[in-house]
């Protein structure tokens, strides 16, 4: 499985090609385009395969769903921040995420949630997705990179304890 | 300009919508959902911010853009009888360019046609002063959206806008005004997003704008490239948006926060 990481264009387009050839499915998005995405081998409904070969950090995560320009989180979903004024409330609370949801499948709801549920609201994060007209300043552009992705799902994996994590970090 | 009509009704068609329209007993104003004191600024003859264009309006309105041609009120005479009911047919079909032509579209048709006078620029003090006084003849009647068959590729063309995912983000209108009004995004609640009292005083901008100026701030926030100012496919949206929020009462001023 370490083969499919494959730094760069064209190491993407032959890897993707790859685990279309043995089987897997792959996110087309993650093949084209600008500045191409890593290949991103989704299986059943999780991605199993960290997007990168750093581990995520779950302090960076945390400071990325806070940051409303960045990962936009609390925009629609409320959490364990007791810090955070107006937090949303579109989609599931984050409290205890990591108890119900693998890294593997909270990888897959960030990376495409909509490989999930077509209908979601929720933006995928990490593909180069079948939208129209994308502002210039986002084109070509994930709305995070895939080691922002990590960061996030090591974060939200420590949510655990729905009592004690508002202090956990 | 990106996509002319025919081309984009063609390729948003094949997006399909998963909400449903919201049932005429249901639809609300933005206004019931505001706190009492903004809602009371916008009620408030001396409080709201809106009525300052409003008055430039009027005066544009009885002012001949030059000697040899007349005011609006040459033609039109009181404001208050001419255009009482206007406001909430709009956007209608010009039959001079054979395209749906809205209000801001309509006034400026006017200046060339009838006063041999160059276009206000979209958003201009002026523009919006005369259109917010247009409008605000209508205060009070229900939006009524006229029964053209000239007009059914607009609404098509629009209802498909407000469908389509867009932008980096990849939202549509639908996904949040249909499917999520009522709920929080951040600190803002989610409208059920009709234009009910355009040109409208919005406490954000701090100062009077256009639906098509707020469609702008929706787009970009999606991280979607926004359509022109006055572009077609605005209209088609302003259109839809019209016979979506009908009957309800037009606000205009209104203010939002």
């Amino acid at each position: 499985m370490k083969g499919f990481r494959v730094r760069g264009t064209l190491g993407s387009v032959l890897v993707g090609c790859a685990i279309l050839a043995s089987g897997v499915l792959a996110e087309e998005g993650a093949v084209t385009g600008e500045g191409a995405l890593r290949p991103v081998a989704i299986v059943g409904s999780e991605v199993p395969q960290s997007l990168t070969e750093t581990p995520g950090d779950p302090v960076r995560g945390r400071a990325l769903v806070a940051d409303r320009t960045k990962g936009l989180c609390l925009l629609c979903h409320a959490g364990p921040f007791p810090e955070e004024r107006f937090q949303g409330n579109i989609g599931p609370d984050l409290a205890g995420i990591g108890g119900r949801l693998s890294a593997a499948a909270l990888r897959l709801r960030l990376v495409d949630g909509r490989a999930l549920n077509p209908d979601t609201i929720m933006p995928s994060y990490y593909t180069l997705q079948a939208t129209t007209r994308v502002g210039a300043a986002w084109r070509g552009r994930p709305v995070l990179e895939a080691q922002e992705i990590e960061d996030i799902v090591a974060f939200l994996g420590t949510l655990r304890d729905t009592r004690t994590e508002g202090s956990a970090l | 300009m990106r996509g002319r009509s025919a081309p984009v009704l063609g390729l948003l068609l094949a997006w399909s919508a998963t909400a449903a329209e919201i049932p005429v007993s249901e639809r609300r104003s933005g206004f019931d959902a505001m706190s009492p004191d903004i809602q009371a600024m916008q009620q408030d003859e001396m409080a709201n911010p809106g009525l300052l264009w409003l008055q430039d309006g009027a005066d544009l309105w009885g002012k001949a853009p030059s000697p040899d041609r007349p005011a609006c009120a040459g033609c039109h005479g009181e404001a208050g009888a001419s255009m009482r009911g206007v406001a909430v047919r709009y956007p209608v079909y010009d039959a001079a360019t054979a395209a749906p032509i809205d209000l801001e579209g309509r006034i400026n048709a006017c200046r060339a046609r009838h006063q041999g006078a160059a276009p206000f620029p979209r958003e201009s003090r002026e523009l919006l002063g005369l259109t917010t006084y247009v409008a605000a003849q209508s205060r009070g009647l229900p939006i009524a959206p006229p029964d053209d068959p000239r007009l059914a590729s607009a609404r098509a063309v629009g209802k498909a806008l407000f469908t389509q995912r867009m932008g980096q983000l990849g939202l549509s209108c639908a996904a949040c005004h249909d499917d999520h009004a009522g709920r929080r995004l951040g600190a803002a609640l989610i409208p059920q997003g009709h234009p009910t009292g355009y040109p409208l005083y919005r406490l954000e901008w701090q100062g009077v704008g256009s639906v098509q100026r707020r469609l702008r701030n929706c787009m970009t926030g999606m991280r979607a490239e926004p359509f022109a100012n006055g572009a077609p496919e605005f209209v088609a949206l302003e259109r839809y948006l019209m016979d979506r929020a009908s009957p309800l009462p037009l606000e205009t001023p209104a203010v939002r926060p």
